[in-house]
C-alpha cells in the first residue's frame, strides 16, 4: 500500500477531469488525476465525429482530437499534474479524509487530498428483456471502445436500441467501420437525437423504427437475433412479433451518473430526471455540500463533453482558489457565461430545468 | 450494402479487425502471443485483454456462479463485472481494462473463481 498526498485529487481523466486538472495546476496547485482506463480522454477518445457547440469548446473538431488538445495541456503542466492510469478509485473515508484506489488488480493506494474534484462520469443504462445478459448485448460506449479505440469489429450485424444522439452517432460509426446496422429501435414516437444525425442514418438506408422495442434477445450461448415489436400509445405490444437475425444488440438507452463516491462523501443528493439520476447539489463554483468535494461533467448530471469541459474549468479554478491560490478574477465569470451560452435555447431547456433543481446560492 | 456510401478501400480483414477507416488511424502495440483456455492466440501488447479476445472471436468470458449463464464483454470501462476472467491464475480480473502482456494465461472463469493460497492445501 502506497500513500500519496496532493492539493487536488481529480477522479476521472475525461473532458471534465482534464479541464479541472489543467486549471488547478495553472493556479499552482499540485494535482493527481486518477483514471480507471488505460488512457486519458474519457469518452472523447471514442468520438470520431465533429462536435457542435461553441468555438471555445472546439466545435467543428472531432472528439478524439479534442482529447489530444486536453492531454497536451496536461502535459504542458509538467510536474504539477501526476496522472495515474488504470487506477480505479474505490472509496472515500471522510473521517480520515482518505481516498482509496487500486492500480490494476493488485496494487493499492491511499490518497490524502486537500480537495477532491469528482469527474467520474457516467455509466450506461440497461433495459430489461429476456437474455439481455448474453454475450453480444453491448453498451454503446463499449461498442465505440472496440471499434474506435482498438479497431476491433464489434459484430457483423447490429440492432441499435435507442435513437438518441448516442444511438444515432454510434450507428453511423458502425457503418464507418464496415458493420451492417439492421435497424435502430426507438420506443418513443420521435427521434430523441439531433435531426442532422438521424438524417445521415436515413440517407444510408437504415430504418429508424419509432414506437418499437425489443421483446427478447435470441441465442443460447451468444446472440443470434432479436424479437422486436411495435408499441401502442400505452407502450403495449401492437401487431406481430418480428424476428431479426443479428449477432450484436447495442444498447443506447441513456447514461446515469457514477456518483458512488459522492454518496460516501455525504454530499447532499437529489434524484433529478432531467439530469438522468441522483446528482449532488452544487453552488456556482461546482462545490457540493461537502466542503472538500467539487463536481464536474456527467457525474453532476448527464450533459455532453462541451459543458463537461467548462464545468471542469470552473471546478478546477474554484478548488485552487479555496486553497488560497491566485486565480484570475475574471476567469470564473467568463466560464459561467460560456456555460450559459451553451445551455441557451431549446436544446438546453432540459438541462437548465434540471440544474435549477440542484443549484444553490451558497452553503452557509 | 451500406458500404458503397463510405469508402472504396474500406474492408474488414481477418473477420474482426478494421483495416481501414475513413476517419481514424489505429496505432497498435507490438503483436504478442497469449493463451486462452490453452489455445494460443495473438493480440496487441498493452491493449485490454477483452479486446484481444473479441478480435479472436471469443465471446464467452465466464459463466455465472448460480445460473451458469454465459457472460462476455459489456461495458468496457471496468464497471459492470461482466468480463471477469482468470488471468495468470488470478480470478475476477476486469479484462476490459487490464492490459495484455506477452505469454499471459487467460482462462474462462467458472462461477466465482478460486484463489490459490500459498501453503494451504
Amino acid at each position: 500500500m502506497r500513500n500519496l498526498t496532493t492539493d487536488v485529487l481529480v477522479v476521472g481523466g475525461g473532458p471534465a477531469g482534464l479541464s479541472a486538472a489543467a486549471e488547478a495546476a495553472a493556479a499552482g496547485a499540485s494535482v493527481i488525476v486518477a483514471e480507471s482506463d488505460l488512457h486519458l480522454g474519457g469518452q472523447l477518445v471514442k468520438q470520431s465525429h465533429k462536435f457542435f457547440g461553441s468555438k471555445e469548446e472546439y466545435a467543428g473538431t472531432r472528439g478524439f482530437e479534442i482529447a489530444k488538445v486536453l492531454k497536451d495541456e496536461i502535459a504542458g503542466s509538467g510536474a504539477k499534474v501526476e496522472t495515474l492510469l488504470n487506477t480505479t478509485v474505490t472509496g472515500y473515508y471522510p473521517d480520515e479524509n482518505v481516498v482509496t484506489a487500486m492500480i490494476g488488480e493488485e496494487e493499492y493506494l491511499r490518497i490524502t487530498p486537500k480537495k477532491i474534484i469528482m469527474a467520474s462520469g457516467a455509466q450506461e443504462r440497461l433495459i430489461p428483456f429476456p437474455n439481455n445478459d448474453l454475450p453480444g448485448v453491448y453498451g454503446a460506449g463499449a461498442v465505440q471502445t472496440l471499434m474506435n479505440v482498438y479497431g476491433v469489429v464489434p459484430g457483423k450485424k447490429v440492432i441499435m436500441i435507442g435513437a438518441g444522439n448516442i444511438g444515432l452517432i454510434v450507428s453511423y460509426q458502425l457503418m464507418q467501420a464496415g458493420v451492417e446496422v439492421a435497424a435502430i429501435l426507438e420506443a418513443m414516437p420521435r427521434v430523441g437525437g439531433y435531426w442532422v444525425h438521424a438524417a445521415k442514418i436515413r440517407r444510408l438506408g437504415v430504418p429508424i423504427l419509432l414506437r418499437h422495442s425489443i421483446k427478447r434477445a435470441l441465442g443460447d450461448r451468444v446472440i443470434t437475433g432479436a424479437e422486436i415489436y411495435e408499441l401502442d400509445e400505452k407502450f403495449n405490444q401492437a401487431g406481430e412479433t418480428e424476428t431479426v437475425r443479428c449477432d450484436t444488440i447495442c444498447l443506447a438507452v441513456g447514461l446515469t451518473p457514477s456518483s458512488e463516491i459522492l454518496w460516501q462523501g455525504g454530499c447532499k443528493m437529489k434524484y433529478v430526471p432531467n439530469l438522468c439520476g441522483h446528482v449532488p447539489f452544487r453552488d456556482k463554483t461546482m462545490r457540493t455540500s461537502n466542503e472538500k468535494i467539487w463536481v464536474a461533467g456527467d457525474v453532476s448530471g448527464i450533459e455532453e463533453a462541451s459543458a463537461a469541459m467548462i464545468e471542469g474549468r470552473i471546478a478546477g479554478i474554484s478548488a485552487a482558489k479555496s486553497l488560497g491560490r491566485d486565480v484570475k478574477s475574471d476567469s470564473f465569470d467568463k466560464f459561467w457565461k460560456r456555460l450559459k451560452d451553451l445551455r441557451a435555447g431549446e436544446v438546453g431547456e432540459k438541462i437548465r430545468a434540471g440544474v435549477s433543481e440542484v443549484l444553490v446560492d451558497g452553503w452557509e | 450494402m451500406y458500404l458503397s456510401h463510405i469508402s472504396e478501400e474500406q474492408k474488414v480483414i481477418d473477420v474482426d479487425l478494421i483495416s481501414a477507416h475513413p476517419v481514424l488511424d489505429y496505432s497498435h502495440g507490438a503483436k504478442v502471443s497469449f493463451s486462452f483456455d490453452g489455445k494460443s492466440m495473438e493480440g496487441f501488447e498493452g491493449e485490454p485483454i477483452a479486446m484481444a479476445l473479441h478480435a479472436n472471436g471469443v465471446r464467452v468470458y465466464r459463466s455465472t456462479p448460480e445460473m451458469r449463464r454465459p457472460r462476455g464483454f459489456f461495458c468496457a470501462i471496468g464497471k459492470c463485472s461482466s468480463c471477469f476472467m482468470v488471468v495468470d491464475g488470478v480470478p475476477n480480473v476486469r479484462t476490459c481494462v487490464t492490459p495484455l502482456k506477452k505469454n499471459m494465461k487467460v482462462e474462462t472463469q467458472e462461477g466465482r473463481g478460486t484463489i490459490k493460497l500459498d501453503g494451504v492445501a
